[in-house]
């Protein structure tokens, strides 16, 4: 058994185009844990997620990440997301020609092969989807449709919690899963996440807004400003940022 | 002149086929064949100085010595050897030409609806000729094209389909010509007419094939007429070899609240040239051109098209697809006519190319002619690498660069793929493309 925290964060800086947004970001994550990451818009948390995921724009200036005691950023994206890390994408991109069962067929096994287990043709694949699918109380309309093409905003990140319990990552990373949700839709992707929680896996859930964690409680929360964290707590936190805002956050009043 | 003296050789072999194979032909069919050739003549072949043609230089075709393809050569190829091209069992119907003659030993075409014909044109000339004389060159004119004169000139055998009035046939007609290069080179010029009276449907397979080593050049003419309220799904599958050139054109009318989807699909080729009219010629028309053309090596694909809105509230779509690797080139002409009158149109063209090398080159050009007020065009156009934001999505996911890239490239041809009509053809292609991304 390992000791090491599902994901430790020291000191992260992070660039994009020479400018730095991550400012010595730290961070702890044990198994089983939601986290969730606050803050306003610009302070760096959608920067945060990518760079977990590896996005090749963002550069690493100091720091280090380590995910199960391995060195994440070493780590090509697709490593990353065999060793179990997923990020949720708050812009989920359309993939023409591609159907969603085809695509996420084509993940399950990159993962498997690299895994050394055997491929799953189609009909193997069929029944694992509609498993999960009827684990989070999905239908399976969207299976058939290319990935993303024509999505509304809640479809797109409804596909997005359907990769997460088909891929099953041990790190889950939410980037804004809230934002462009009416709140049926909210509540339905909320209760799908929390069909997911256990605790073998860990979330990591960033969002401007307390509403989502109304819905999906996390046991810490951070408050991510100017690219460094400004305050940790539980989920009071939220509710208190909800009545104050931010702003009395960047006031000074930092709290290490 | 190059082009005066390369002109000069087919004059003088079409009056060799007027004179002879030429000879028995109704007396209409002889007159159009002689417009034709006085036609050609007038024109000789187009050069890059043409607007039409300023992309795709066809020298290599007019200094290349072609003769007149004297017909299949012996032995036959073996139904087997034609298995890459056709549907098997799935489409039992299956017109066969060689090296531009009807084979009627590789062909079969049995079980259809009274009335209905699907012959050699050679055959429907001989037995139906006023049926014919009604329809051919009724939308291939050849007034401004040198290679559809060219066509017309030589006329001679080619696929016939008719089916009458509110008659469906059930399952596709595979129409397949094929081309056996001989040790020195020769062109075919088939033709296909297809007929679809009023409320009649039909799905139509035509392909285009080489088998083995040698030059040649195809000079196709297809004509599609659709009669009110008839619907044609027609598919075209142009396969020729890396030696082969590929001329051809395309030309449907079609009447009123008809509906025609065509599936113009272009793997092969040294040099190849498609023009295709789609004629909105009834109000409430509805026309697709969905075309895929997956191109590498030193490949040439020029496709030009036309959707002539002739008429009020009708609604076309045209999605052209491109894959591009090595040094190949790829030129899109999408051209969107709606003439005055042609109110409430609504019609919309997509034109995307995917290079997948450096050296790849795509020229795409939109061509809207507005006359009527009341319309809905839209045309959007992208030519380039594969997108990064795609990558880092599936990389995400756990593909690797290599697996992510031709995922994303299969998507591309799975696209136009995923809108074609017969079942068995989808599959087809979708395996072509798979070997052409993944190897194998």
């Amino acid at each position: 058994m390992s000791v090491a925290p599902m994901l430790e964060i020291r000191d992260l800086h992070v660039a994009i185009n020479g400018t730095e947004i991550l400012r010595g970001v730290d961070l702890t994550m044990d198994r089983g844990t939601v986290h969730a990451i606050m803050g306003p818009n610009g302070s760096g948390k959608s920067t945060l997620a990518q760079v977990l995921a590896g996005h090749p724009a963002y550069e690493v200036t100091a720091g280090t990440v380590r995910y199960e005691g391995q060195d994440l950023l070493d780590m090509a994206p697709e490593e990353r997301a065999r060793a179990g890390v997923f990020l949720a994408f708050q812009y989920p991109v359309e993939v023409r020609g591609i159907t969603n069962s085809y695509f996420l067929r084509s993940a399950v096994n990159a993962i498997r092969k690299h895994k050394g287990q055997p491929e799953l043709d189609a009909l193997d694949f069929l029944e694992v989807l509609e498993e999960k699918l009827k684990a989070i109380g999905w239908d399976d309309s969207f299976l058939n449709r290319p990935v993303n093409e024509g999505f509304s905003g809640g479809e797109k990140k409804r596909n997005e919690i359907l990769q997460l319990a088909v891929l099953e990552p041990r790190l889950a990373i939410l980037d804004e899963t809230d934002s462009g949700l009416d709140i049926d839709a909210l509540k339905t992707v909320a209760a799908a996440v929390n069909t997911l929680r256990s605790p073998a896996r860990a979330f990591l859930v960033v969002t401007h807004y307390q509403r989502l964690l109304d819905h999906i409680t996390p046991d810490f929360v951070h408050v991510l400003a100017d690219g460094r964290m400004v305050r940790s707590g539980g989920p009071e936190l939220a509710h208190e940022l909800e009545a104050k805002g931010y702003d009395w956050l960047r006031d000074g009043a930092v709290v290490s | 002149m190059v082009a005066t003296e390369s002109a000069g050789r087919y004059l003088e072999a079409q009056r060799r086929f007027a004179a002879n194979g030429g000879a028995s032909a109704p007396g209409w069919l002889q007159e159009l064949r002689a417009t034709a050739i006085a036609r050609f003549e007038a024109l000789g072949f187009p050069t890059t100085r043409q607007e039409a043609w300023r992309f795709t230089s066809v020298a290599a075709i007019a200094e290349t010595p072609f003769a007149l393809s004297e017909g299949p050569a012996a032995p036959l190829p073996a139904l087997a050897d034609l298995e890459p091209f056709l549907l098997g069992d799935a489409a039992p119907h299956r017109l066969v030409f060689v090296n531009g003659r009807f084979s009627p030993a590789l062909s079969r075409v049995e079980g259809f609806p009274a009335g209905v014909r699907v012959e050699s044109l050679g055959a429907a000339l001989r037995r139906e000729p006023e049926l014919v004389r009604r329809h051919l060159g009724s939308v291939a004119g050849f007034d401004d094209h040198s290679f559809r004169a060219l066509n017309t000139a030589f006329l001679a055998d080619g696929a016939f389909v008719h089916v009458p009035p509110r008659v469906a046939l059930t399952e596709p007609v595979q129409i397949l010509f094929v081309t056996v290069p001989g040790a020195s080179p020769a062109a075919t010029h088939p033709r296909s007419l297809i007929v679809a009276d009023r409320e009649a449907s039909a799905a139509i397979v035509e392909t285009y094939a080489g088998l083995g080593e040698g030059v040649y050049w195809t000079n196709a003419v297809t004509e599609i007429v659709l009669g009110d309220g008839a619907r044609v799904d027609y598919h075209r599958v142009q396969r020729e070899t890396e030696q082969g050139y590929h001329v051809a054109s395309t030309q449907c009318h079609q009447g009123r609240d008809s509906r025609l989807t065509v599936h113009p699909v272009a793997f092969g080729g040294a040099l190849a040239r498609h023009d295709l009219l789609v004629a909105l010629d009834g109000a409430g028309a509805y026309g697709v051109l969905n075309g895929l053309y997956l191109l590498r090596g030193r490949q040439h694909v020029d496709h030009h098209t036309v959707i002539d809105h002739r008429q009020p509230h009708c609604e076309s779509h045209e999605y052209f697809n491109g894959v591009l690797d090595g040094t190949s080139r790829s030129v899109f002409t999408g051209r969107i006519v709606v003439r005055p009158g042609a109110q409430r149109t609504d019609s919309k063209q997509t034109n995307n190319n995917l290079l997948l090398s450096a050296d790849a080159h795509a020229d795409s050009q939109p061509q809207l002619e507005i006359y009527a007020d009341d319309v809905k065009c839209t045309h959007g156009s992208t030519t380039g690498p594969l997108d990064e934001r795609q990558l880092f999505y599936l990389k995400s996911r756990g593909l690797d660069a290599g697996d992510a890239r031709r995922l994303l490239t299969y998507g591309f041809a799975a696209e136009i793929i995923g809108r074609m009509e017969v079942a068995p053809l989808r599959e087809r292609l979708d395996r072509i493309v798979r070997e052409r991304v993944w190897g194998g």
